[in-house]
């Protein structure tokens, strides 16, 4: 009996220790982040580091304001839920609300095929049919630019905001919708009126799921964007925060300011994703307390 | 008295299972009918025929007639929502949407094209009085109405439907989940809608057919097996099954 017991114990542990790597993992990686962070902060400013225009790690008098960093990020994220959340949000309508049995399935697994595809093969199908396709359509001199970026992107994270969505459209009452039919509404006023407002939280955390993906996205856009610290503007070639990080690190002297400065680099775009996480959980909270 | 609804040869399919059989029947205007039978034995799906709220199930068929005001509700050229407008449905469950008292309640009317605050505001009003809550709710039209009690929610349901101006109300155990109290506060409310609105009830219940209906039709197996006045179907019956049920020997 006692053995059996000892037994149980053991197992509980154990259960309990694997569950605490995963909370062991974030906690070193935080502090690790903090730690190796903020020396370059202190060194360059916090003003100059986050509101600097001109990022030249390598030149003779060396910059580093990563702004461009910064507003490329916000603004190619931005851009990716402009394009990527109508499609999407629209799509899941469709799929949850309007579509039958043969057409759901088969979008629906498109949509986890999407999601299961590599970023380097977004990366590379982008470098070679989106980049040149707009250079030619606009006629500049180099399509990899911010546009390209967010035209990926946008493609990235159709399939979170389009499966979250359609969860939570699935998930509204078909009470809801029978009541408003039952007054005359039509299918199409009954989907948007009375569902998407019952599933708006969760559509609110497919939004937000949505940007955590394309904030987080190195690899693609860096194989479209052209990866040059400019400040961002459509037609030209730009640098993510992911991106900075990324390309500079592999030629960095380990202890100089400029590898310090992608860990702050680094550091920055923790905050902004546990930011979205915060945002997240409060919607997901909302939606459970609905 | 002049009837508002009249089925003709009424049957209805669920895939293969023949949900109901033949149903001829005549439903007076300003009169509540109680539809009444065990479990299974077509009166939901008869209901909810009269509004086609049954469309929305794939593997449904009809055939026969369901003449509302004259009009066979089948009809190419019926307009099911109009057709739902003029023939409201409160459901078993009280289903108010998660938003507030007052967009529950004018939800209706604004689909269909009201937009003037002032003839919202009447309209909310006038419904709410209609089914009975407006003192209960009028100093809280801005609260979420999932925060109303079973009973409240309920009759804004009623509220909700009788929006859209309506002719017919249909009712599909309106009272099965809430309390004594609030049963019979709906109940009250039942006999005043009388004068306004035809009403047809499912109901399991059957003391509440007795108290409030005029006529009772009993379905058994997807068949009307009686359908006459209230008192006479209860004290009378013509039928050997009608007497079984009604005496509680099955069902």
């Amino acid at each position: 009996m006692k053995k059996k017991r000892l037994f149980e114990d053991a197992v509980h542990g154990i259960f309990l220790l694997l569950g605490l790597v995963t909370v062991g993992c974030v906690l070193i990686m935080t502090v690790y982040l903090i730690l190796s962070g903020i020396p370059a902060i202190k060194e360059i400013g916090l003003f100059h580091f986050l509101f600097g225009k001109e990022w030249a790690s390598t030149a003779s008098e060396p910059q580093y304001g990563i702004l461009p960093f910064i507003l490329t990020s916000i603004y190619g994220t931005a851009g990716a839920i402009l394009v990527g959340v109508p499609i999407g949000f629209f799509t899941a309508v469709f799929l949850s609300k309007i579509a039958g049995k043969t057409i759901r399935t088969a979008i629906e697994t498109a949509v986890n095929l999407l999601a299961g595809i590599p970023s380097v093969v977004y990366g590379l199908v982008g470098m070679f049919v989106l980049v040149p396709g707009i250079r030619k359509l606009f006629n500049i001199p180099d399509g990899a630019s911010l546009l390209a970026a967010i035209i990926v992107l946008a493609i990235m994270i159709l399939p979170s905001i389009i499966k979250v969505s359609v969860t939570a459209l699935d998930a509204v009452p078909r009470e809801y919708e029978d009541a408003s039919l039952a007054l005359g509404a039509t299918p199409i006023e009954t989907y948007f009126k009375v569902s998407v407002p019952a599933a708006k939280s969760g559509i609110a955390a497919a939004v937000v799921l949505g940007v955590g993906r394309a904030i987080g996205e190195a690899m693609a856009v860096m194989m479209v964007a052209g990866n040059v610290a400019n400040m961002p503007s459509l037609f030209q070639s730009v640098r993510f925060l992911t991106t900075a990080v990324a390309s500079e690190m592999a030629y960095s002297s380990p202890g100089s300011l400029q590898q310090n400065a992608l860990f702050s680099i680094a550091l920055v775009l923790f905050l902004f994703i546990m930011l979205l996480n915060a945002t997240l959980n409060f919607f997901l909270k909302r939606k459970k307390e609905n | 008295m002049s009837s508002i609804i009249t089925t003709d040869k009424l049957n209805l399919w669920y895939g293969d299972t023949h949900a109901l059989k033949d149903i001829n029947i005549d439903i007076q205007k300003n009169s509540i009918t109680a539809l009444i039978g065990p479990s299974g034995c077509g009166k939901s799906t008869f209901l909810k025929t009269l509004n086609r709220m049954n469309d929305l199930i794939e593997t449904v068929k009809t055939t026969g007639e369901v003449r509302y005001s004259g009009h066979n509700i089948f009809s190419k050229d019926i307009d099911v929502n109009e057709l739902r407008r003029d023939v409201g449905m409160v459901f078993q469950k009280p289903s108010p949407f998660p938003m507030s008292i007052y967009d529950n309640i004018a939800y209706g009317p604004r689909t269909h094209g009201m937009t003037n605050k002032a003839n919202l505001d009447e309209m909310v009003e006038q419904s709410l009085r209609g089914a009975a809550i407006w003192n209960e709710v009028k100093d809280r039209l801005k609260k979420n109405a999932l925060s109303l009690s079973g009973g409240q929610q309920q009759r804004l349901c009623i509220a909700r439907a009788l929006a859209v101006k309506p002719k017919v109300l249909l009712m599909d155990e309106p009272t099965s989940a809430l309390d004594p109290i609030s049963t019979s506060q709906i109940e009250e409310l039942i006999l005043q809608l009388k004068e306004k609105y035809t009403i047809i009830i499912v109901t399991h219940n059957m003391q509440q057919a007795v108290r409030i209906s005029d006529n009772t039709a009993f379905f058994l197996l997807g068949e009307l097996i009686e359908f006459g006045k209230t008192e006479k179907v209860f004290s009378y019956p013509q039928d050997k099954r009608t007497e079984d049920y009604i005496t509680g020997r099955f069902g």
